[in-house]
């Protein structure tokens, strides 16, 4: 972090799969963070999986040599008070965002800068549900967010600088590069990423194939870094479907619809490393 | 209360055999003790954490501070090393 920026004061609204990625980049780099979550038994957890995830970042050299930020956990946006930027990272449902969104700006400033983590939803469709929309922005952070260097940024037509600005020193902070793109459903990566995942489904479904012969033929010849099916276990199938709707829901792409093994899989409780089994099956909770 | 360290019969055999027999387990491959296994592509750097959970679940160690590393998990020996040293540690402790 450079020497004449202050460190910026983070917010984290959601403490599932990113939130608590997010919360470890940021910790790493002696950012602090305060952590909120609404449901009671996930946030009772939310220390642990926090902990868990630093070990991770240690154990694969992506810790730098620096104190760790101070973590908060709380149950209530109110707490976002005071934070330079809150990123939101609730479940993928824009009726749920906006709500978690206007209460966060009930609670901070007007120079706040408020981010949507949304893998698919536009930043505008937010926004104009906002009472200050020019401070929304998106930055897509993937998962892990202390591996990947890179981030989807995505300014909304109303998006204003004073959020851009601040949002640029966070991820400088951060030691994250932003590329950014243009707004609308799935942006660049989820567009791409999620329908060719749905496909990799379908053809598992369909018998041809199993999901590791899948994953080994899009690893070894199209260099593909983990395969596809685990990429799913890794996001959450549960988040994966979310964002296929609203993908299918706001482009009309056939291709975009969760297929029935996806759908069924969700059903089952099957989301993917975070419950344990998805595609493959993991130690619980890792 | 018994000390748990204290009736561990760990040798250098033993370990490595069980690493081994977990390594084929989770992932369908059997692994010398001197092949890198993240080197190669077919295991995820993200494994590496379902591994140190496992080595400190059934060997009763902590492994915390600069011995948490990749390195110390790239292969059967360098786990099998890491163990013996922290379960010696443990039992002159
Ligand atoms: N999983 C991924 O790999 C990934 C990658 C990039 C972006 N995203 C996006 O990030 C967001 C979060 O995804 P996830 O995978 O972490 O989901 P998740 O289901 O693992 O976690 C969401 C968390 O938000 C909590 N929550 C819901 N409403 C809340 C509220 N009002 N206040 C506080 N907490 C609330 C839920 O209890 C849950 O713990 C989604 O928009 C998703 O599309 C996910």
């Amino acid at each position: 972090m450079s020497k004449e920026e202050p460190t910026p004061r983070l917010a984290v609204l959601g403490a599932g799969v990113m939130g608590t990625s997010i919360t470890t980049l940021a910790l790493i780099h002696g950012v602090p963070v305060v952590l909120v979550e609404s449901d009671p038994e996930k946030r009772a957890g939310a220390r642990a999986r926090v902990e868990r995830e630093l070990r991770t970042a240690q154990l694969l050299g992506a810790r730098p040599d620096i104190p760790e930020g101070e973590l908060v956990i709380s149950a209530s946006a109110a707490d976002c008070r005071g934070a330079d930027v809150v990123i939101e990272a609730i479940t993928e449902e824009s009726g749920l965002k906006v709500k978690a969104l206007t209460e966060v700006d009930a609670a901070v400033g007007a120079d706040t800068a408020l981010v949507t983590n949304t893998s698919s939803i536009p930043v505008d469709e937010l926004a104009e549900a906002l009472p200050h929309p020019g401070n929304l922005l998106g930055v897509h952070f993937m998962n892990p967010s202390y591996l990947i260097r890179t981030v989807e940024v995505i300014r909304g037509s109303r998006t204003g600088e004073r959020a851009l600005a601040s949002v640029e020193r966070l991820l400088t902070a951060l030691g994250r590069r932003g590329v950014r793109v243009g707004d609308g459903p799935g942006f660049v990566t989820s567009r791409v990423l999620h329908r060719m995942i749905n496909d990799a489904a379908r053809v598992v479904q369909e018998g041809r194939a199993t999901a590791e012969d899948v994953d080994t033929l899009m690893q070894e010849c199209l260099g593909h870094r983990t395969g596809p099916l685990r990429t799913a276990d890794l996001i959450g199938i549960d988040n994966l479907v979310d964002s296929l709707k609203v993908l299918h829901e706001r482009t009309g792409d056939e291709g975009c619809r969760p297929c029935e093994l996806l759908l069924r899989k969700v059903a089952d409780g099957e989301l993917g490393r975070k419950s344990g089994r998805g595609f493959y099956t993991y130690a619980v909770g890792l | 209360m018994s000390n748990p360290t204290a009736d561990r019969q760990l040798t250098a055999e033993g370990v490595a055999a069980e690493l081994q027999k977990f390594l084929r387990e989770r992932t369908k491959t059997d692994w010398e003790p001197d092949t890198d296994l993240f080197a190669s592509g077919s295991v995820s750097s993200m494994f590496a954490m379902e591994l140190v959970v496992h080595v400190e679940q059934t060997f009763k160690v902590a492994i915390a501070g600069p011995d948490l590393k990749i390195d110390n998990f790239r292969t059967v020996n360098a786990m099998t090393a890491l163990v013996l040293r922290l379960a010696r540690a443990d039992d002159t402790a």
